[in-house]
Parts: structure tokens; C-alpha cells; sequence
């Protein structure tokens, strides 16, 4: 017996969810060309593959998690190999931020207070800006990771997994990233 | 050194727990040492405060830029992109 499973109409697909798509994979992916590419390749990965659409989750449901997979390939492709020269880069850069024998703050990099500790930050827009430069600063595996854990909050594994990365890399870049993000918006706010 | 005063004058490791400590929850001797470190090292209370408000503040932006209407596709775009899909369509 037929069962009320979803259908796909493929047709309506630009209409009712291009935007969607595009808003999902524009703040991933920080880059225009880049996200509207995917929501093509997306609808037409998905139309290769629409025999295999079960109904079990919504059409939208669908198409987010191929899009999603795409993201993912991206993410890896920018990591690899020989593109690790901005990890490099960036380690360098806090190489000084601690004593290399006992871990202490190197004075020059001491943190030092924003003036926006106590208020409410998020109407800082000028902040925001800044925010957003040094975040595009990070290098790619690293701001995937970190994207990844703040957008989606997806489980620690399963991001180690998908950028392949081990356990004990993964916090360590988190670490990183960190370090060289909030040491940015020291340098660029203060 | 014993390991215990590695971290209490360690501020590289006690930001590595502050880190991992906003995503996951610390096992019990890194709670510990963490908090030994901030009793008595204000760089990274300081640091940590920042740290906290920087978390909240990344997620915000992306919420933010997933809602706002600066994310829709032009409407060339899409009308290319119907064709494109009409016509794969039509082949079959």
C-alpha cells in the first residue's frame, strides 16, 4: 500500500528553496561565488539522485543534507595537502604568546581588557565587524572546525571524522584558533 | 615539577582547559587545576571572561547571517538555475 511518503518536485525546488540553501551555506562558507556554485551543484546532485529520495524526511530536509556534504568536500579540499602553509602561518604567529620552558603569558601578549567585558556585546556592531575580519584570518581547517562546533554544534566526533582529524588535534585547534582570534581583536580593537 | 604546579603556572594549558571547558565538560583533574590556575593568575580570568564573550558572540554572527535578507540568491541566478533544472527535466 502506498504510504504517505514525501514527494520531490523538482521543479519548484528554485522557488521554494534556492534562498534557503544559500542562506545555510553563505555563513559557512564566507564566500558568494562559493555558496551560490553549491546550491546549483546541490539541485543537481539531488536530481541525479531523486530515484533515491525515500520520502522519510522532508524534500528541504533532503537537499540540506546533500548540500551539506558538499560543504563538508570544501572544507576538506581547502585543508589538504599543500594549502597547510596558512596553519603554519598562523602557528607562528602565537608561537611568542607564551614562555616556550613554563607556559606563562609573554608580557607583550598579556590580555587586556576590551571595555566591553560587562556590557551587553552584541550590540557592538562595529566589534561584530572586526569579528568577522579576524575570523576570515583564520586558517581554513580551522575556521572549518570552528564553524562547524559554533554553527551546527555537531558532536566532536563527528566533525573529527568528517575533516579527519583526531580527537586530540581537534582541541588543540580550538585552542588555537582561539587564541589567534581573541589576540586579533585585541590588536584591532584596543 | 610535580604535575600539579606544571598548570598552576601554566597559562598556555590553563587556556587549553578554558577552551575545552566552554565545549565539553572537564573530567575532574582538569577542573581541578583549572581552578587552581584562576585563583591565582588574573591574565586568565581576564582571558577567560573574553573568551566566554567571544563564544557568544561567533555564534551570534552566524545566527545572525543566516537570518538576515542580505541572504538572498539575485533573481538571474535563480531564473538560469530553473532553466538549468527544467531542461535537465526534459531529457528524461
Amino acid at each position: 500500500m502506498a504510504t504517505e511518503n514525501q514527494l520531490l518536485d523538482p521543479r519548484h525546488w528554485v522557488k521554494a528553496h534556492a534562498d534557503y540553501l544559500y542562506g545555510y551555506a553563505l555563513p559557512r562558507l564566507n564566500d558568494e561565488e562559493q555558496a551560490k556554485d553549491l546550491v546549483q551543484e546541490t539541485f543537481l546532485a539531488a536530481l541525479e539522485r531523486k530515484d533515491k529520495f525515500e520520502g522519510k524526511s522532508s524534500e528541504r530536509t533532503w537537499l540540506t543534507a546533500i548540500l551539506k556534504n558538499k560543504i563538508i568536500d570544501v572544507y576538506r579540499k581547502k585543508s589538504s595537502g599543500l594549502k597547510m602553509a596558512d596553519v603554519k602561518e598562523a602557528e607562528e604567529e602565537q608561537q611568542d604568546f607564551f614562555d616556550a620552558d613554563n607556559g606563562h603569558w609573554n608580557k607583550a601578549h598579556y590580555p587586556q581588557p576590551f571595555g566591553i567585558e560587562d556590557h551587553d556585546p552584541l550590540t557592538g556592531k562595529e566589534f561584530n565587524q572586526i569579528l568577522q575580519k579576524c575570523l576570515q584570518k583564520l586558517p581554513a581547517l580551522w575556521m572549518a572546525v570552528f564553524t562547524m562546533k559554533h554553527i551546527d554544534d555537531a558532536a566532536t566526533d563527528i566533525i573529527c571524522n568528517d575533516l579527519k582529524v583526531t580527537q586530540a588535534n581537534f582541541w588543540v585547534i580550538i585552542h588555537r584558533a582561539k587564541l589567534n582570534l581573541r589576540a586579533c581583536l585585541q590588536r584591532n580593537w584596543i | 615539577m610535580s604535575p600539579l604546579k606544571n598548570i598552576i603556572y601554566n597559562c598556555r594549558q590553563a587556556t587549553f582547559l578554558i577552551e575545552k571547558k566552554q565545549l565539553q565538560k572537564l573530567g575532574f583533574r582538569e577542573t581541578i587545576e583549572l581552578r587552581i590556575h584562576l585563583a591565582g593568575c588574573s591574565i586568565c580570568i581576564l582571558y577567560n571572561q573574553q573568551s566566554r564573550i567571544i563564544h557568544e558572540m561567533v555564534k551570534q554572527l552566524f545566527l545572525d547571517s543566516m537570518k538576515t535578507s542580505g541572504t538572498r540568491l539575485d533573481d538571474d541566478f535563480k531564473q538560469e538555475l530553473q532553466e538549468r533544472i527544467d531542461a535537465e527535466l526534459n531529457k528524461k
